[in-house]
C-alpha cells in the first residue's frame, strides 16, 4: 500500500543531485562566506548598514544551501517540505526577533541602578 | 541536464492526475526523509532558542572580556571553510550511496569525517585558550550564552561524527540494504543543516562582534 | 560514592509525604504481586509493554494519564482545605515549603503528565483509525516516546519519597529557582523529568506530523480528512514548533545550576526576564497544544450525535489552522507587568484579542451542526454541551485579561487561576472524558456504563463552578495565587465553597473510576457486536470492536468528508463480492522504548542526585541499546492472506 503511485513526491536531499549542483553549491557558498568576512572588516560599506549587509548574505547562504545541498523547491511534489521549511521560518523569525524586541523594551524601562539600589533599604 | 534544467524542471510527468494528497500513503523513503526535515527544523528551533538567548546577553559582559577581544576571524575563516567543504563531501557521498558504491562511500565519508573533525578540533582549542585566559563560559552572561550556543553546535558535530562512524559499520556490515540508505540519507540531511547553522553562529556570534 | 544522595532525603519528619509515599508503594506491591501471582507477566510484556501498536499506546497514554489525574487531585484537595482553614491568623495544617512544593507540583503534574498525555493518547488511538491507515508513521519512536513520557512521571513521582520537589511554580521561574536560592534537589527532579519526556514529546510531534501529512488511505486529499485529524495535525505542528524552544530553556537552567553558567542568575550579567520570555514561547503554544485536540474531540461527537455533518467545515479547518499560527504570536500577554512597556504590551493584548476569534468562529460551527439535527443526549454530548458552556465563560475572561490595565490588576490573582483552569478543565479536561467514552467500545468492544457517566459529568460540571466561580470573585477582591494563608477573614465564606466545589469534583473522579470497575463487570450486556455503536460517521466506526492489529484488512478507498457515512448511505458496507486478501506487514515490537525509559530514568536520577559515575553509565546504557537496536533487521512480522481472510469470514458471521 505505500505505493509507487506517489512518483514524483520529492523528499528532502534525495536525488535530483549531481556533482555540478553540489560544485554551484560549494561555489556560491565560498563566495558568500568570503563576501562577509570581507564586510565585516571593510571600511568600503558604511557602518550601519554592515549588519543588514551580513543577515542578507548569510540568508542568502542558507538559501544556497536548501536549494543546492537540500534539493528543497517549490513544486508540488514538494509542497510539504517547503511549507514545514516556511513555517520553521515563521517560528525562528518569531522567536528571535520577538525575544529581542522584547528585552530591549524591558532593559529600556528598567528602573536605573542607582534609584534601584536605593529601594533596597 | 544543465544547472539550469535542474532548477526549472517540472515535476516527472505520469499519467495519473490525481493530486498526491489522494493517492494513499506515501512510499517508506519520502515518510522517513519528511519525518527527519521535521526533526531538523524543530532542532533549528531549538538553535533559534539560543540564538535568541545570545543576541539579548551578547552586551552583558560583566566587566570581562567581549568578543571583540576573544574573536579572532582568520581562524573562524579556516573553521568555517572546513565545514563548507564537509558539507560538499558529504554530498558527494550522498552521489555515491546513490550508485551503490561502498568504496567511494568509505572515501567520502572518511573524508567529510576528517574535515568534521578539523572543525571541531580548532574550535576546542579555541575555548581551551579562552577559558586559559579567564574568559570561560562561568565569567558572565555573555560568556554562558557564547560557550552554549556555539558548544552545542560543536556537540551536534561531534555526535554527527560518531553517526558516521556507526553507519559506515552499518555498511559494512549490512550493505546497502532500503534501512541502511535511509538512515545514511538522514545523515546527511543532518550533516547539511549543521553548516546552514554554522552559516548563523559564524555571521552572527563572530562577525557581529564588531558592529 | 552516590554524590547528594544520603538517608537524609527521605523525609521522616514530615509524616503527609510519608504516609503517601507508603501509601503508594504499597499500592505498587500489590499490583506487582498480583501480576506474579496470575501469571500476566509475559502478557504484559509481550502485548502491551513492548507493543508499538498506536491502539495499545493510546490506552497506556489514557491509563497513565487519569493515574496522575489522581495524585494530581490529591494535591488539589490539599490547597483547597489549607485554604479553607487559613483565615485570619490561622496557620492551617501545611507549613509553606510545604506548600510551595504542593501547588508546583499539581501545575507540573496536570499539565505535563495528565493534559498531555490524555490528548496524546486519544490522538495515538483515533487518527490512524480515522485516516484509514495501518499504524503511524514510525511506530517504535512512538514506544519510546510512552515510555520516555512514563519515565518522567516515575521521576516526579520519585522525589515523594526521596528529597523534594521544586517550590518555586510550575515554571520554575529564575532567580529562585537557580541553585543561589534553590540549592535542594527539587527544581533538579522538575528539569531533569521534563527534560526527558520532552525528548518524547517532541517525537510524538515529529510522528503525528508525519502520519497525518504522508499517511492517509487513498482518496483521503485535505479536505476529505476527518476534523479531529485537522486539529491533530495543527496540534502536533505546535509541537514540533514550541517544545524545542523548552528544551533549550530547561537546558540553560541546568547549566546555570550545574555549571556555574550565568544565563539567569542576578549576577555577572544574568538577566532572569529572558527566561520568561523564552518559558513563555513555548508556554503559550503548550495551551494550544492541549486544547486543539479537544476542539477535534467536540466536533466528532457533536456532529455524530447529532446526526449531521459538521457545519462549516472549510471554516473549521481555517480556525484551525488561523489559531495554529496565531498561538505564537501572543505569548507576552503571560507577562504584561513585567515591564516591557505600553507599546508592545496593547501589540500582544490585540493580538490576544484576535486569537479569540476563530475560537469564536468554532463554536458557533458546533452549535449550527446541533441546530436541526436528531440529537442524542449520551454522556460525550453532555460533555460537549457542558464544554460549550464553561469554555465560553473561560475564554471571555481570557479576553478580559488580555486588556493590559486589567492584567496589572489581575495577573497572579486567584482570578487568573480560575480563568486556566476555566479553560483546561472546562476545555481539555471535558474534551478528554468525551473522547474517552466516546472511542471506549473501539478500544475495548463494550460500551462504558451510560448512567454512571452522567453521573460523573454532571459531578464534573456543578463541582467546577462551585470550585472556581468563588476564586473569580475572589480575585477580583484581591486574593492572589500560591499563597498558604491569608489575612482577610471575608476570603474564607468563598474558600469553603471553593472546598464544596472541589469534594463535589471528588465525587466525579469516584464515579469515573466506579463506571470503569462496573461496565467491566458488566461488560456482557455491552458488547459492540457492529463496531459502530454510535451510528458514526468516520472509518473507525467501520471495522470490528476491537480492532484487529492491522487496523483495516484492504486499505479502505475514500471518496467525500465523513468517509463511513458515506460509504453507509451508498450501502457499500456489506460488499457483496470478498476483495483479494494480500498478506499485510506489521512492525515488530520491541523492548526499546521501555530499556530506554529506564537509562534515561537511571540517567536522570544520577543527574539529580549528582552519581556521576551513574549518570555516566545511563547514558552508556542508552548508546549501547541504540547501537544495538540499529543492528535489529527483522523488524516486521507477516499477517500471511488467510490468517486476514478467515478473520474476515469469522466476522461477516457474527
Amino acid at each position: 500500500m505505500n505505493g509507487p503511485t506517489r512518483k514524483g513526491e520529492r523528499t528532502p536531499g534525495k536525488g535530483h543531485g549531481s556533482v555540478t549542483t553540489y560544485l554551484a553549491g560549494l561555489g556560491f557558498a565560498i563566495v558568500l562566506t568570503l563576501a562577509s568576512f570581507w564586510a565585516a572588516g571593510t571600511s568600503a560599506v558604511w557602518g550601519p548598514a554592515v549588519p543588514i549587509l551580513l543577515a542578507a548574505l548569510a540568508i542568502g547562504q542558507m538559501g544556497v544551501h536548501v536549494v543546492f545541498f537540500f534539493h528543497i523547491s517549490s513544486g508540488p511534489g514538494d509542497a510539504n517540505n517547503f511549507l514545514a521549511l516556511v513555517f520553521g521560518i515563521f517560528v525562528v523569525g518569531l522567536v528571535v526577533f520577538g525575544s529581542i524586541l522584547i528585552m530591549a523594551n524591558l532593559d529600556a524601562n528598567m528602573v536605573p541602578m542607582d534609584k534601584l539600589m536605593k529601594m533596597q533599604r | 541536464m544543465s544547472l539550469a534544467d535542474h532548477l526549472t524542471a517540472p515535476v516527472e510527468d505520469d499519467e495519473d492526475r490525481t493530486p498526491y494528497s489522494e493517492r494513499g500513503p506515501a512510499p517508506i523513503d519520502v515518510v522517513a526523509g519528511f519525518g527527519f526535515w521535521l526533526f531538523l527544523l524543530s532542532d533549528i528551533v531549538m538553535f533559534s532558542a539560543l540564538f535568541a538567548a545570545y543576541a539579548v546577553l551578547a552586551d552583558h559582559t560583566a566587566g570581562g572580556p567581549d568578543g571583540v577581544k576573544l574573536f579572532n576571524r582568520g581562524y573562524v575563516l579556516i573553521e568555517t571553510m572546513c565545514l563548507l567543504f564537509s558539507s560538499f563531501t558529504c554530498g558527494m557521498c550522498s552521489l555515491a550511496i546513490e550508485r551503490r558504491s561502498a568504496p567511494a562511500t568509505y572515501l567520502w565519508a572518511a573524508v567529510t569525517f576528517a574535515l568534521g573533525a578539523a572543525f571541531l578540533g580548532l574550535e576546542l582549542s579555541e575555548f581551551s585558550r579562552m577559558i586559559a585566559e579567564d574568559a570561560g563560559p562561568t565569567r558572565s552572561a555573555f560568556l554562558s550564552a557564547f560557550f552554549t550556543l556555539v558548544g552545542t553546535h560543536g556537540l551536534h558535530v561531534t555526535l554527527g561524527l560518531l553517526w558516521f562512524v556507526s553507519m559506515m559499520a552499518q555498511v559494512a556490515t549490512l550493505g546497502f540494504r532500503p534501512i541502511v540508505v535511509r538512515r545514511l540519507l538522514c545523515l546527511t540531511l543532518f550533516w547539511h543543516a549543521l553548516d546552514i547553522v554554522w552559516i548563523g553562529v559564524f555571521t552572527i556570534v563572530y562577525l557581529g562582534a564588531r558592529w | 560514592m552516590f554524590g547528594k544522595l544520603s538517608w537524609d532525603a527521605i523525609p521522616f519528619d514530615q509524616p503527609i509525604p510519608m504516609a503517601a509515599s507508603l501509601g503508594v508503594i504499597l499500592v505498587i506491591a500489590a499490583i506487582g504481586l498480583l501480576v506474579l501471582w496470575k501469571g500476566w507477566t509475559r502478557y504484559l510484556w509481550d502485548e502491551w509493554i513492548t507493543s508499538v501498536d498506536h491502539k495499545r499506546l493510546g490506552v497506556m497514554y489514557a491509563l497513565l494519564a487519569l493515574v496522575m489525574l489522581i495524585r494530581g487531585f490529591i494535591d488539589a484537595l490539599m490547597m483547597r482545605s489549607q485554604l479553607a482553614m487559613a483565615a485570619g491568623g490561622a496557620e492551617g495544617y501545611l507549613p509553606p515549603e510545604h506548600y510551595n512544593q504542593i501547588f508546583s507540583a499539581h501545575g507540573t503534574i496536570m499539565i505535563f503528565f495528565v493534559a498531555m498525555p490524555f490528548v496524546i493518547g486519544l490522538m495515538n488511538f483515533a487518527v490512524p483509525l480515522q485516516l484509514g491507515i495501518r499504524d503511524v508513521a514510525f511506530p517504535v519512536l512512538n514506544s519510546v516516546s510512552f515510555w520516555l513520557t512514563a519515565s518522567g512521571v516515575l521521576l516526579v513521582n520519585l522525589s515523594l519519597v526521596l528529597g523534594s520537589f521544586a517550590r518555586t511554580g510550575w515554571l520554575v521561574y529564575p532567580p529562585l529557582s537557580e541553585l543561589a536560592y534553590s540549592p535542594d534537589v527539587g527544581v533538579d527532579y522538575y528539569l531533569w523529568a521534563l527534560q526527558i519526556s520532552g525528548v518524547g514529546t517532541l517525537l510524538t510531534g515529529i510522528n503525528f506530523t508525519t502520519t497525518i501529512l504522508k499517511l492517509r488511505a487513498p482518496g483521503m486529499g485535505y479536505g476529505r480528512m476527518p476534523i479531529f485529524c485537522w486539529t491533530a495535525l495543527s496540534s502536533n505542528l505546535l509541537i514540533v514548533a514550541a517544545f524545542p524552544i523548552l528544551t533549550a530553556t530547561f537546558a540553560m537552567l541546568l547549566l546555570d545550576r550545574y555549571l556555574g553558567f550565568h544565563f539567569f542568575t542576578t549576577d555577572a550579567g544574568g538577566h532572569a526576564m529572558m527566561y520568561i520570555n523564552l518559558i513563555w514561547a513555548w508556554g503559550h503554544p503548550e495551551v494550544y497544544i492541549l486544547i486543539l485536540p479537544a476542539f477535534g474531540v467536540f466536533s466528532e461527537v457533536i456532529s455524530t450525535f447529532s446526526g449531521k455533518p459538521l457545519f462549516g467545515y472549510r471554516s473549521m479547518v481555517a480556525a484551525t489552522l488561523g489559531i495554529c499560527v496565531l498561538s505564537f504570536m501572543v505569548w507576552l500577554h503571560h507577562f504584561f507587568t513585567m515591564g516591557s512597556g505600553a507599546d508592545v504590551n496593547a501589540f500582544f493584548g490585540v493580538m490576544t484579542m484576535i486569537i479569540a476569534v476563530p475560537t469564536g468562529v468554532k463554536v458557533f460551527n458546533w452549535l449550527f451542526t446541533l441546530y436541526g439535527g436528531r440529537v442524542r443526549f449520551s454522556s460525550p454530548l453532555l460533555w460537549s454541551l457542558g464544554f460549550m458552556c464553561t469554555f465560553v465563560i473561560g475564554g471571555m475572561t481570557g479576553v478580559l485579561l488580555s486588556i493590559p490595565p486589567a492584567d496589572f490588576v489581575l495577573h497572579n490573582s486567584l482570578f487568573l487561576v480560575a480563568h486556566f483552569h476555566n479553560v483546561i478543565i472546562g476545555g481539555v479536561l471535558f474534551g478528554a472524558f468525551a473522547g474517552y467514552v466516546y472511542w471506549f467500545p473501539k478500544a475495548f468492544g463494550f460500551t462504558l456504563d451510560e448512567r454512571l457517566g452522567k453521573a460523573a459529568f454532571w459531578c464534573w460540571l456543578v463541582g467546577f463552578y462551585l470550585a472556581f466561580m468563588p476564586l473569580y470573585a475572589l480575585g477580583l477582591m484581591g486574593a492572589t495565587r500560591r499563597m498558604q494563608h491569608y489575612h482577610e477573614t471575608g476570603w474564607q465564606p468563598l474558600m469553603l465553597v471553593a472546598m464544596a466545589g472541589a469534594l463535589v469534583i471528588l465525587a466525579g473522579i469516584v464515579l469515573t473510576g466506579l463506571q470503569l470497575y462496573v461496565s467491566i463487570r458488566t461488560r456482557a450486556a455491552r458488547i459492540d457486536r457492529t463496531g459502530d455503536p454510535w451510528n458514526g460517521r468516520t472509518l473507525e466506526w467501520s471495522i470490528a470492536s476491537p480492532p484487529p492489529p492491522w487496523n483495516f484488512s484492504v486499505l479502505p478507498r475514500v471518496r467525500g468528508t465523513d468517509a463511513y457515512w458515506g460509504m453507509k448511505q451508498a450501502g457499500k458496507e456489506a460488499a457483496a463480492q470478498e476483495p483479494e486478501w494480500q498478506d499485510i506487514h506489521l512492525p515488530r515490537s520491541t523492548p526499546i522504548g521501555v530499556v530506554l525509559a529506564f537509562f534515561a530514568t537511571v540517567a536522570g536520577f544520577a543527574m539529580i542526585w549528582h552519581i556521576w559515575w551513574l549518570a555516566i553509565a545511563g547514558i552508556a546504557g542508552l548508546t549501547v541499546t541504540s547501537l544495538a537496536h540499529a543492528w535489529r533487521v527483522d523488524n516486521e512480522i507477516t499477517v500471511p492472506a488467510r490468517q486476514i481472510a478467515e478473520y474476515e469470514r469469522r466476522r461477516r458471521r457474527r
